[in-house]
C-alpha cells in the first residue's frame, strides 16, 4: 500500500515489534512481533484480556517506553532515531496522553494543569492560557478552571486530563482505559468527547475493556497474549480514505 | 549557530516553566512544611553568622575595651629608656590643637604598693595585705571624656574635683572581684568603700580612703589605683609635667594613621612612642583573634554542611513523594531541565526567605541588642561582629550550598525512568 503514494498516510506504522520483561531471570515476552498501521484520523480501540499487553503496546507507541526490537514510525518519524530529549519534545508537540488515573499535578488548578505543556512549547502566557481555556471548554469544564484536582470529581478530573492531552492539538491522542474509574454516565460523556474530537480529524488510540465503547471506534484491535487475534473495522464506521 | 540560539530559547522556556511549577508548589504546599523549612533555613543562616560572629565578638569586645577604656585610637607612651614622656606639654598642646582629635587623656603613672587591713590585723605577726599596683594620676574631666571612666564605677562613686586622699581601686586588686587568691597575683580581702588603704612608693607612705571601685574588663586598668593628677604630683614631689601615657580618641571621620603622621611630622616621636591602636595591639590579641576567626569559620563550615544535608533531605523527600507527578510531567513532554529547575527554585526560595529573616534578626534585633547589652564574659563584653559584606558572603555560600543540595536530589529523581515513575514501580 505504501507504494500508492500521497493519498495513503499512516499515522503509525509498526513492524515486528517485540517487547519483553525480565523478572528474576525469567524473560516474559509481552508483545510478540506485532505489525500494523494506523491511518491518520482513525479512532482505534485496543481491547483484550487483562495482561494481554494493551498498556505495554500503548507505551511503545507513545514513546514512553523502548521496545526490544522492531520498527516504529509515528507521524512520519522513525522514533528509534530520537534521543531522550527529542522523544520528550516529540511527546510534547505531537502526542497527547490520557492516563487511567487522570494523573493531574495536585498543586496545579485545572487550567494550570492544561497550560503547562503549552508554556513548555514556548507559547506566551496569554496565548497559552487562551488555548488551555479553549481545551477546557471543549470538555465542558469552563466553570471549574480554578479548582484544584482535589476539588473535582473523578469524571471532572478525567476531563481535565483530556483537556491537557488535547490542548496543544496533538497529532495522536492516546488513552489507556480512560473510563475505568468512571461511572457509566461519565464514561459515556468521555466517549462523546472522543467522538467529537475524532469527527474533527483527531487520530485516537484508546485502550478499553468495554466492548460497547470499543464498538464506537472505527477499528478494534484485539490482543491476546501479545498477539493480535483480530483486527476489524466496525460496522457503521466508514474508513476515512 | 541556529541550534545554539534555539537551545538558549528552549532553556529560557524551561526556566519559565520551572518557575511556574515552583511557585505553585510552594504556594500550595502545606503552610507548616513551608514554615518549618524556612525556620530551618533561618537557623542555618544564624548558625553561620551568629556563632562565629559571637566568637569573634568575644575577642573584639576585649579589643574594643582596651581601645576605648585604656589606650585610645592613638596611644602615646614613654620611650623605652625614659621614665616619662618628655616634653609632655608640647605633645599635649599639639594634640589639643589637632582638629581630628575628639578627646584625649593624660595619665601620670607611678609604680607602688597598696596595703589594707594594717589596722585591723590581730597580731603584729599577721601579714599585712599588700599588692603591687600602678598609681594613675588623672585629670578627672579629660579622663572621663576620653574613656568614660566614671561609667565604669561598680561601687562607690567617681572622684570629684578637689577630692584629696581619695582613690579609685581597680577591681582586680580585690579578691571579691578577682575571684581567686594567688601568690603570684595577690589581692586585698576586706576592702570596701570608705576603707583606708596605704599607698607606698619611694619611701613615701600615705593613707587614703577608697571612694570607688572600677571595673573596665581591661586587666591593666583593673589593677590600677586612680587619684587626681595634682595629688600624685604633690605626693611624688614632681615639678615637671611629664606624664606616663596619653590616650587619644579621634573623631569618627578622622583616620588614625593620618593623625599619627601629623604628630610624627611635628617631630614628637623623638620624645615618645606614638602608635595607632592597631600598631600597639598586643600580638597575642591578634593571634587569638585569628584563632577565633578560624574557629568561627570551621563552625560555619560545619553549619554549611549540615545545611546542605538538611536541604538535600527536604528536597529529596519532596521530590520522591512527587515522583509520580514528575514522571507524568515528563510523560506529557515537560523537559527535565524545567522540572529540576522547579526544585532548585524551591530550595533557593526557602534559602532566600530564611536568609532575609536571618538578616532582619541579625541586623535589626541581635546586633543592636548586643551592642547595647553586651554579653557579660569575664574578660570582655561580648558583642556580635557581623559586617554586611561578611554576612553577604555567608549568605552567598548558603545559596551555593542550597543550589547544589537542591539540584542533586531533584536530578536523582528526575533522571529516573519516566514510565517507572508514572506507574510507581
Ligand atoms: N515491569 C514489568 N515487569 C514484568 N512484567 C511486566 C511488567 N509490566 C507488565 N508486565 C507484564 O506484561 C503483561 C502485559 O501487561 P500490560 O500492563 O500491558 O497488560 P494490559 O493488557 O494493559 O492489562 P490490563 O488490562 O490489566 O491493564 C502482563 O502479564 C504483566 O504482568
Ligand atoms: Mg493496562
Amino acid at each position: 500500500m505504501q507504494f500508492l503514494g500521497a493519498k495513503y498516510n499512516p499515522m503509525i506504522k509498526i513492524q515486528d515489534l517485540i517487547k519483553s520483561y525480565t523478572t528474576a531471570g525469567n524473560t516474559f515476552v509481552v508483545l510478540k512481533k506485532l505489525s500494523f498501521e494506523i491511518e491518520a484520523g482513525q479512532f482505534v480501540a485496543i481491547t483484550g484480556r487483562s495482561g494481554s499487553g494493551k498498556s505495554t503496546l500503548l507505551y511503545q507507541l507513545s514513546l514512553l517506553d523502548h521496545p526490544d526490537s522492531g520498527f516504529i514510525e509515528v507521524d512520519g518519524v522513525d522514533i528509534s532515531k530520537l534521543d531522550r530529549r527529542e522523544r520528550t519534545k516529540f511527546r510534547l508537540n505531537r502526542l497527547g496522553y490520557v492516563f487511567q488515573d487522570y494523573a493531574l499535578v495536585p498543586e496545579l488548578t485545572s487550567i494550570e494543569n492544561v497550560v503547562v505543556p503549552l508554556l513548555m512549547q514556548g507559547l506566551d502566557k496569554k496565548t497559552a492560557y487562551k488555548k488551555a481555556l479553549a481545551a477546557l471548554e471543549r470538555v465542558n469544564l469552563a466553570d471549574k478552571i480554578n479548582n484544584l484536582p482535589s476539588q473535582l470529581s473523578g469524571g471532572q478530573q478525567q476531563r481535565v486530563s483530556i483537556a491537557r492531552a488535547i490542548g496543544h492539538d496533538p497529532h495522536i491522542l492516546f488513552a489507556d482505559e480512560p473510563t475505568a474509574n468512571l461511572d457509566k454516565e461519565t464514561s459515556e460523556n468521555v466517549l462523546e468527547i472522543f467522538l467529537e474530537l475524532n469527527k474533527k480529524g483527531q487520530t485516537i488510540i484508546m485502550v478499553t475493556h468495554e466492548p460497547e465503547y470499543a464498538a464506537l471506534a472505527h477499528r478494534t484491535i484485539l490482543l491476546d497474549s501479545g498477539v493480535i487475534t483480530s483486527d476489524k473495522r466496525n460496522v457503521g464506521h466508514k474508513p476515512q480514505d | 549557530m541556529k541550534r545554539i540560539i534555539l537551545s538558549s530559547k528552549e532553556t529560557l522556556t524551561a526556566i519559565r516553566v520551572g518557575l511556574f511549577l515552583a511557585i505553585r508548589q510552594v504556594k500550595r504546599s502545606s503552610k507548616w512544611t513551608t514554615l518549618l523549612i524556612t525556620f530551618i533555613m533561618t537557623l542555618t543562616f544564624l548558625n553561620l553568622v551568629v556563632v562565629s560572629g559571637i566568637l569573634v565578638g568575644l575577642i573584639e569586645g576585649a579589643t574594643v575595651a582596651v581601645r576605648e577604656r585604656h589606650l585610645g585610637d592613638i596611644a602615646i607612651s614613654r620611650l623605652k629608656e625614659k621614665e616619662y614622656i618628655e616634653r609632655s606639654t608640647k605633645i599635649i598642646a599639639a594634640i589639643a590643637a589637632s582638629p581630628d582629635v575628639e578627646s584625649y587623656t593624660e595619665r601620670y603613672l607611678q609604680g607602688a604598693t597598696v596595703e589594707a587591713n594594717y589596722k585591723t590585723r590581730r597580731r603584729e605577726t599577721d601579714l599585712v595585705e599588700s599588692t603591687g599596683t600602678v598609681l594613675a594620676g588623672i585629670d578627672l574631666l579629660l579622663e572621663d571624656k576620653a574613656t568614660g571612666l566614671s561609667k565604669r564605677i561598680v561601687e562607690g562613686s567617681y572622684l570629684e574635683q578637689g577630692d584629696y586622699d581619695k582613690v579609685l581601686l581597680g577591681c582586680n586588686l580585690l579578691i571579691k572581684y578577682l575571684g581567686f587568691e594567688s601568690t603570684s597575683m595577690p589581692a586585698l580581702k576586706d576592702v570596701a568603700i570608705g576603707s583606708k588603704v596605704r599607698i607606698k612608693f619611694n619611701n613615701i607612705t600615705r593613707e587614703m580612703t577608697v571612694k570607688g571601685i572600677i571595673k573596665t574588663k581591661v586587666d591593666d586598668i583593673d589593677r590600677r589605683v586612680y587619684m587626681t593628677d595634682s595629688q600624685l604630683r604633690s605626693m611624688s614631689g614632681r615639678t615637671d609635667y611629664n606624664v606616663g601615657e596619653i590616650a587619644i580618641k579621634i573623631k569618627s571621620t578622622a583616620n588614625a594613621d593620618e593623625v599619627k603622621r601629623s604628630l610624627v611630622s611635628q617631630g614628637l616621636d623623638q620624645f615618645a612612642t606614638i602608635q595607632t591602636f592597631e600598631e600597639g595591639e598586643p600580638k597575642f590579641l591578634k593571634d587569638i583573634k585569628q584563632t577565633f576567626a578560624m574557629l568561627g569559620s570551621m563552625i560555619s563550615a560545619i553549619g554549611l554542611v549540615v545545611a546542605c544535608i538538611t536541604i538535600f533531605i527536604v528536597i529529596f523527600i519532596n521530590a520522591i513523594t512527587r515522583r509520580k507527578f514528575i514522571g507524568i510531567l515528563k510523560g506529557i513532554g515537560i523537559d527535565s531541565v524545567a522540572i529540576e529547575f522547579a526544585y532548585v527554585c524551591q530550595s533557593l526560595l526557602y534559602a532566600l526567605v530564611g536568609t532575609l529573616i536571618g538578616f532582619v534578626i541579625v541586623f535589626a534585633v541581635l546586633k543592636p541588642f548586643l551592642d547595647a547589652h553586651p554579653i557579660n564574659f569575664p574578660f570582655s563584653d561580648g558583642i556580635l561582629v557581623a559586617t554586611i559584606p561578611g554576612t553577604f558572603t555567608r549568605a552567598g555560600l548558603l545559596f551555593l550550598a542550597t543550589l547544589i543540595a537542591g539540584y542533586i536530589p531533584a536530578r536523582m529523581v528526575v533522571k529516573q525512568n519516566t514510565l517507572d515513575a508514572i506507574l510507581g514501580r
